[in-house]
């Protein structure tokens, strides 16, 4: 049941993805071509989400816990830091060049298109090249404790 | 880099933006999860047990499996435009991969599900990244292409 219930919030997130047309970088790069020839549909996609997001979550928050869990595994996190801010300039430089963002890249990987294929590619191994870095840095920051 | 114009879509991208929001909801009610793709895909990746994979398996095989629901009900797989190159595509897509491990989250999970929750640092994220999609367009658009 825990199954077929995470599958079909899978389903309706990729049909949302699709229908919404966040997966068609075309119209990506036209809603934030403002002072070209602007297309404002995206903001009805985040704009209809968050519209049952928020008092959804607000509900489920309210009843104490999920159907299948002991508790909610939400960020917990509240610091803005440097790393936040670089990480999603850089993410907003990458959308913009290219039109996908990750979450809707991942349903139309279905439909084989080229473009999507080599996107998703070169995004898992920004991804990994990043975790390496990421780790790089910790090791140093912890040598750099030690000797001192 | 080319200009496809688009026809502005507000009755589709509303429900489709409904179903994302539907989809967060089921998710956080069914396991207590928020629905960020970054954090979906990169545990996906790297597992922190088989239980942990084994959701987001099922979650990503529902994801796969919508173009094939607009292909049953439309005849056609969703619509797919690209105005950029194929080595854009590598370059982006390096960057996007970059950007969001160290952001810790996109579209779905800072602008979404981040926001509904009014979390500090997803109203931060998404304004930022927002902010520098709208100047790399404009950029390529209107600085280089212009």
């Amino acid at each position: 049941m825990q199954k077929l219930l995470i599958y079909i919030s899978g389903l309706m997130f990729g049909v949302g993805v699709s229908m919404g047309g966040m997966a068609n970088p075309a119209k990506v790069q036209n809603f934030f071509d403002v002072f070209g020839v602007w297309d404002p549909s995206l903001a009805l996609v985040m704009g209809g989400a968050l519209l049952v997001t928020a008092p959804g979550y607000w509900l489920i928050f309210k009843r104490g816990k999920p159907l299948f869990a002991g508790g909610f595994s939400v960020p917990t996190n509240r610091t803005i830091d440097a790393k936040l801010i670089f990480g999603s300039a850089t993410f907003g430089i990458g959308w913009g060049i290219a039109g996908f963002c990750p979450g809707a890249s991942i349903p139309v990987m279905s439909t084989l298109n080229p473009d999507v294929l080599i996107f998703s590619g070169a995004m898992i191994a920004g991804i990994f090249a990043a975790k390496g870095m990421m780790h790089l840095a910790a090791q140093r920051s912890a040598k750099a404790g030690q000797a001192a | 880099m080319t200009v496809i114009e688009t026809a502005f879509t507000p009755w589709a991208s509303l429900i489709g933006g409904l179903l994302i929001g539907f989809a967060t909801v089921l998710l956080m009610l069914v396991r207590g999860n928020v629905f960020g793709a970054t954090g979906v895909l990169a545990g996906f990746m790297t597992p922190s047990s088989s239980s942990d994979w084994a959701w987001r398996a099922t979650l990503i095989a529902g994801m796969l499996t919508g173009p094939f629901a607009i292909l049953l009900f439309t005849g056609g797989f969703p619509v797919i435009e690209v105005p950029m190159s194929r080595l854009a595509m590598i370059v982006g897509g390096f960057i996007v991969g970059i950007g969001v491990t160290y952001g810790s989250g996109c579209t779905s999970g800072h602008g979404v599900c981040g926001l509904a929750r009014l979390s500090p640092r997803s109203i931060a994220a998404t304004a930022t990244f927002m902010l520098f999609s709208f100047i790399t367009v404009y950029v390529i658009r209107h600085v280089i292409g212009g």
